[in-house]
């Protein structure tokens, strides 16, 4: 179901809708989780410092984006001397196979993880289908 | 190398690229994945007298994360757990990795264990240790004579 659009660990900076070149800060592939209950689609992504505020989830017909903007910490007097990570933005594209009843949708962000509800739509729900005596 | 015929002519044209293959294994299986990485991956940042750590560590609270100090090594250590075994669902996807980790970090100079403080932003851990007074440089001040 979940269909990857992209699958770069990491990207070149993007052109954002303003037009503008963002500085070139790295862009992350979220490792995600992702289930299918009855009723849902459960999305988890670890995104590691990005706070509420920078989350941005859209959802263009079936093509579900994730983009995170990671905090940063420039520690004040503080200098870095040795690094494994960096900070930076997460975005990760999806193509999902199910409709998604778009209005109720939840997301919840705990941890530097994103959770996403997407409940499937009463159509693409299984319907069973009563035959008709005769 | 039996595959080919040409060592009994004397020479053998395929020998550079065998050669070329064989440097370019070596120099790609350096190449590893996310998922071979240490986790979590760490920072450090240095300040004066004190000395921040970072981590990522996403999706843990502070219970599941045990700190140790032993001299100047700190090791951060815990378990990942997925949140609940859900039942009846079918996968579609399982990057995240679980597990227990552990690290062990050398700090620059031997700190203070009373002086500890950690905290967790939106699943960063950030662990800021003082250095140990006694370690501390002296400053001698020359008396003149």
């Amino acid at each position: 179901m979940s269909q990857e659009i992209r699958t770069v660990e990491q990207q070149a900076p993007t052109t954002r809708e303003t037009g503008q070149r963002m500085p070139s800060r790295p862009v992350f592939l979220p490792p995600a989780d992702i289930y299918e209950t009855k009723d849902s689609i459960v999305v988890l992504a670890e995104m590691p410092g990005v706070p509420s505020e920078g989350v941005d989830i859209s959802l263009e017909r079936r093509v579900l984006t994730i983009r995170g903007r990671s905090a940063g910490n420039d520690h004040a007097g503080y200098q870095r001397v040795y690094q494994e990570y960096s900070d930076g933005d997460y975005e990760r594209v999806f193509t999902l196979s199910e409709n998604i009843d778009r209005d109720r949708i939840e997301a919840t962000l705990k941890d530097g993880v994103l959770q996403l509800v997407l409940p499937k739509a009463e159509a693409a729900k299984a319907r069973r289908i009563e035959l008709k005596a005769s | 190398m039996a595959l080919s015929e040409f060592p009994r002519l004397g020479f053998d044209p395929f020998i550079e690229l065998r050669r070329m293959q064989s440097e370019m294994n070596r120099l790609f299986s350096g190449f590893s994945t996310t998922g071979t990485r240490d986790f979590p991956p760490i920072n450090i940042w240095l300040g004066e007298n004190s000395v921040v750590v970072t981590a990522e560590l996403p999706g843990i609270t502070g219970d599941d994360v045990n700190l140790s100090l032993e001299e100047d090594v700190l090791t951060l250590s815990g378990k990942r757990e997925p949140k609940s075994q859900q039942q009846n669902v079918s996968w579609q996807r399982r990057e995240r990795a679980y597990g227990s980790f552990s690290r062990a970090v050398q700090l620059p100079f031997r700190v203070d264990p009373d002086k500890i403080q950690e905290r967790f932003n939106n699943g960063v851990l950030e662990i800021e240790l003082q250095r140990l007074e006694a370690d501390r440089p002296k400053k001698i001040e020359i008396r003149a004579a």
